[in-house]
């Protein structure tokens, strides 16, 4: 395996400090991950660096951060498809710093869990098999990792700080398309005010950056959809 | 309902300007979202600025001919064409965003954003044209 030289410039910050960056340089293959090279850091240059990961394989969305600038997950982007001899690394966006490439996930997941968001849906992917005995409909998880990235890249979340955000009002859209034991009421009046779908402005960077097909740009749509389509069944007595 | 913390950070505090014009490494929905912004103010201010000039009415025939004089001067016109530019991308771009925004076209966004955009270049041509030889 080739291995080459980079420079990983990656913000630092500790409470109390003033942030900066700090420069190190790395030795890579062809298979090494950004996470990765950033665990080689921390092991054999700089114990202090902290930064969050389980997985390593894009499921857990952990490890989510800005890499050369953009929102992705440090686990599946491999240093050398960057292609720049020095890769910058920086924690999420919209997000309390705590440390390095740490921040604080609480209000992301505060909204998240507001609208009682069922994290097991109906699974598309069998609908004419069997059921074996015991088994009453197959099912998954949902497909939002709450990795945070869609939150980080909104530019609208980079202006208020009480913004809902692309990932719970893509998982506000899911309760909508599919209520199972939540109230798709709840979750429309949830989103309907000016920190809701209503501030969007349709940039859909959100959907850019999402590694997992949640394309919450489109949600907030349908949202807004589902929403005036209420305010004319009532404005015309149409019912609810 | 449950408390939702804000999300603000204190060492990072929120950067309008940055948050809606730093396009860096971002695409086209951020592009367009960022000269929305621009065009949009943009036009505010002319909005005044007009009104300003309009009140040169007021000093009489003289100060209003002095003012023709210098709108018909070249840089002058060319002023005129980023005006329109403003208008007219302000203006379309905001139709996609109404028509998105209601979930027409939601999935085909991007080409939304193009058709409109041709539109409106050759709408700016025949502007610039019309500008230029009147
Ligand atoms: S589409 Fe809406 S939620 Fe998604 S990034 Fe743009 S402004 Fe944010
Ligand atoms: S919607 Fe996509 S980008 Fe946002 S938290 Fe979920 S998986 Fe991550
Ligand atoms: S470490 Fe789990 S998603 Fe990257």
């Amino acid at each position: 395996m080739a291995e080459r030289k980079v420079e990983l410039k990656v913000f630092r910050y500790k409470q109390g400090q003033t942030p900066h960056y700090d420069t190190y340089n790395v030795t890579v293959d062809e298979n090494t991950t950004v996470l990765v090279a950033l665990q080689d850091v921390r092991r054999d240059q700089d114990t202090s660096l902290i930064l969050r990961h389980s997985c390593h394989h894009a499921s857990c969305g952990t490890c989510g951060m800005r890499i050369n600038g953009q929102e992705q997950l440090a686990c599946v982007v491999k240093v050398l498809e960057l292609g720049t001899p020095t890769v910058v690394v920086e924690p999420l966006q919209n997000a309390p710093l705590i440390s390095d490439l740490v921040v604080d996930m609480a209000p992301f997941y505060d909204r998240y869990n507001t609208p009682e968001m069922p994290y097991i849906r109906a699974s598309e992917f069998w609908p004419k098999t069997d059921l074996p005995d015991g088994i009453a409909q197959y099912t998954r998880y949902e497909n939002c990792l709450e990795c945070g990235l869609c939150v980080s890249a909104c530019p609208v979340a980079g202006t208020d700080s009480e913004y809902l955000g692309p990932a719970a009002m893509a998982a506000a859209a899911r309760v909508v398309a599919e209520p199972r034991d939540s109230d798709p009421e709840f979750a429309l009046n949830w989103v309907d005010n000016e920190h809701g779908c209503w501030r969007c402005h349709v940039a859909y960077e959100c959907t850019e950056v999402c590694p997992s097909d949640v394309n919450p740009g489109e949600a907030i749509m349908s949202l807004r959809g589902a929403l005036t389509r209420r305010k004319f069944r009532r404005v015309f007595g149409l019912g609810k | 309902m449950q408390e939702i913390r804000t999300t603000h950070d204190a060492v990072r505090p929120k950067n309008p300007l940055r948050a809606w014009f730093d396009v860096r490494k971002r695409n086209l929905g951020s592009w367009a979202f960022a000269l929305n912004r621009l065009t949009g103010l943009a036009l505010t201010v002319y909005l005044f600025l007009h009104l300003a000039i309009l009140s040169k009415l007021l000093q009489g025939e003289s100060g209003w001919n002095e003012f023709l004089a210098l709108a018909r001067s070249p840089l002058f016109l060319l002023l005129d064409i980023i005006l329109i530019f403003g208008i007219l991308f302000h203006g379309l771009n905001g139709i996609r965003v109404a028509l998105v925004g209601m979930g027409v076209g939601a999935r085909q966004h991007r080409r939304l954003f193009w058709v409109l955009m041709v539109i409106g270049t050759l709408l700016l041509l025949v502007s610039a044209w019309k500008v230029f030889t009147i």
